[in-house]
């Protein structure tokens, strides 16, 4: 019973989500475009399994995953588990947390093999590029890209260093590798940076983020707190050029491999 | 032959989330070697989970892919530069404005500044500047979605725009008061949300294709780079007027 109420409320939150979305396509159609819309039942079918789909996955997380995330962030940013003692420590050691990295970096990459946004993108760049940008290929370039992210986000609360100096030093990573860059992977690897963060990962970073400011010694959760989202959007950006610079380069040493041979 | 489409989609859906499972498991068993807490529940909700995501792949496919490249195929060919943009502005706009997400960090966000002694603590004050933050995020968007369909459009270079807009952050992250630097970074990454996504995603897609002399590849995809770019400008710029 409890269940069905929480349910409908995130359907009807979903719903609420949607509803501009439809005014505005409506609107366009009937008023600018004056046409009828093609294939109108298949699209509201569409749209329902797209409506209730997400509504399911949100109350599946809210049920599931959420609480365990926080309660997990909680324990492994536990002082007594960090340090093995209850005596309260003043001055935080970054090298105890180690766990908490992996934990990062674990539970990015996760959050991202299964985030809706994503898996759309990578859906529409598979299909754009004819397949030779693959799916999967994508989606774990990304998601090792937020694993890295988070992880250096975590060591960055716990240091206490500022944000801005990360984020800087990013952009110049990022700078520099447009230049260098295959030109057409361009677009998607910076798209990529801004898919990656929405509904699963948000929440759970978030809670990691907060829950260690609070108790790393010295944080303030205020200022500390947040960040990850914005290390977890840049790196990406950063895995999927250098991917496709990597494959770049492999098929040009190929080619000129098969040259070589040739030539003899 | 449903039965085996459906079945194939819940696999997919399975694998998908298998990572988290593993994590989840790994660090509780071997690390923190405690028990899970309501055992039931949790995989009740995994098993939601499963289902949502498969229904969901399966709707992108039939409706709001086809919906997205439809409509940007249709404005493109009625050739009315004025109404695409319109169209890509109240895109960004609208469903920037309702976001769940956002709307949860700019109450955050207030909280924190007013517990910062940067606002008056009074509800007022709050709702105001919360409700002030929303609106230059949604601003900001619906301003990247119309920025990015001229971009389209015109067939400017994407990483040109992306390098002055990065330029942009770190001149306004000089200037722009340190509590809201954190909020600013953040505020980019969340304005893009699940149905968002996929809706821009086939609208620059479809536009490019449909655009003599664009490729999908190179000139469809960018739209939700500026989506996320954006926003840490203007929020900083909203901080720096507030609190001046």
């Amino acid at each position: 019973m409890e269940f069905i109420y929480s349910f409908s409320k995130i359907l009807l939150a979903t719903c609420i989500d949607v509803l501009p979305i439809i005014l505005l396509i409506a609107g366009f159609q009937l008023l600018v475009l004056r046409q009828p819309i093609p294939h109108l039942s298949r699209l509201i079918v569409g749209g329902v399994y797209v409506v209730i789909g997400l509504a399911l996955f949100l109350a599946g997380l809210e049920k599931a995953l959420f609480p365990l995330g926080k309660i997990m962030a909680a324990q492994l940013s536990d002082p007594v588990f960090i340090y093995g003692t209850e005596a309260i420590v003043t001055v935080s050691d970054w090298k105890a947390y180690g766990w908490v990295y992996l934990f990062a970096a674990m539970i990015g990459f996760a959050t991202t093999i299964a985030e809706p946004s994503l898996i759309a993108v990578a859906y529409k760049a598979s299909e754009v590029s004819a397949g030779t940008i693959s799916q999967w290929g994508l989606r774990i370039t990304v998601a090792i890209g937020v694993a890295f992210g988070i992880s250096l986000g975590t060591f960055r609360i716990i240091t206490g260093t500022p944000l801005y100096l990360y984020i800087f030093v990013g952009y110049m990573i990022v700078i520099v590798q447009t230049i260098f860059a295959p030109k057409s992977i361009i677009p998607l690897a910076y798209d990529s940076g801004g898919v990656t963060t929405s509904t699963v990962t948000v929440p759970l970073v978030a809670a990691l983020g907060l829950g260690l400011a609070a108790t790393v010694p010295g944080r303030n959760p205020a200022l500390d707190g947040f960040g990850l989202i914005a290390f977890a959007s840049l790196c990406p950006i950063i895995t999927v050029m250098g991917y496709a610079q990597l494959m770049h380069w492999f098929t040009k040493r190929k080619i000129k491999l098969m040259e070589k041979s040739n030539a003899l | 032959m449903i039965i085996s489409v459906i079945l194939k989609k819940l696999k997919n859906a399975f694998t998908d989330l298998l990572p988290i499972i593993l994590v989840i498991a790994f660090f509780q068993i071997i690390v923190l070697r405690q028990p899970l807490p309501q055992m039931g529940e949790v995989i009740f909700g995994a098993l939601l989970v499963v289902a949502g995501l498969s229904l969901f792949v399966q709707g992108l496919e039939m409706g709001l892919f086809p919906i997205g490249e439809t409509m940007a195929h249709a404005l493109a060919r009625k050739g009315s530069v004025f109404w695409l943009l319109v169209f890509a502005f109240a895109l960004g706009f609208s469903t920037t404005v309702a976001e769940p997400a956002l709307i949860a960090v700019a109450s955050e966000a207030a909280e924190i500044a007013s517990s910062g002694g940067l606002i008056d603590p009074g509800k007022a004050s709050l709702d105001q500047y919360a409700f002030g933050l929303r609106m230059s995020v949604a601003f900001s968007v619906g301003l990247a979605i119309l920025i990015g369909v001229m971009r389209i459009i015109r067939g400017w270079p994407l990483h040109y725009l992306i390098i002055g807009g990065y330029v942009l952050v770190m001149l306004m992250t000089v200037i722009a008061p340190k509590e809201i630097i954190g909020i600013a970074y953040d505020a980019g990454g969340v304005t893009t949300s699940t149905i968002t996504v996929p809706l821009v995603a086939a609208l620059g897609v479809g536009l490019a294709s449909s655009i003599r002399g664009r490729s999908p590849l190179v000139d469809g995809f960018g739209l939700i780079a500026f989506a996320s770019l954006l926003p840490m400008i203007f929020v900083m710029g909203y901080g720096f007027i507030v609190f001046g």
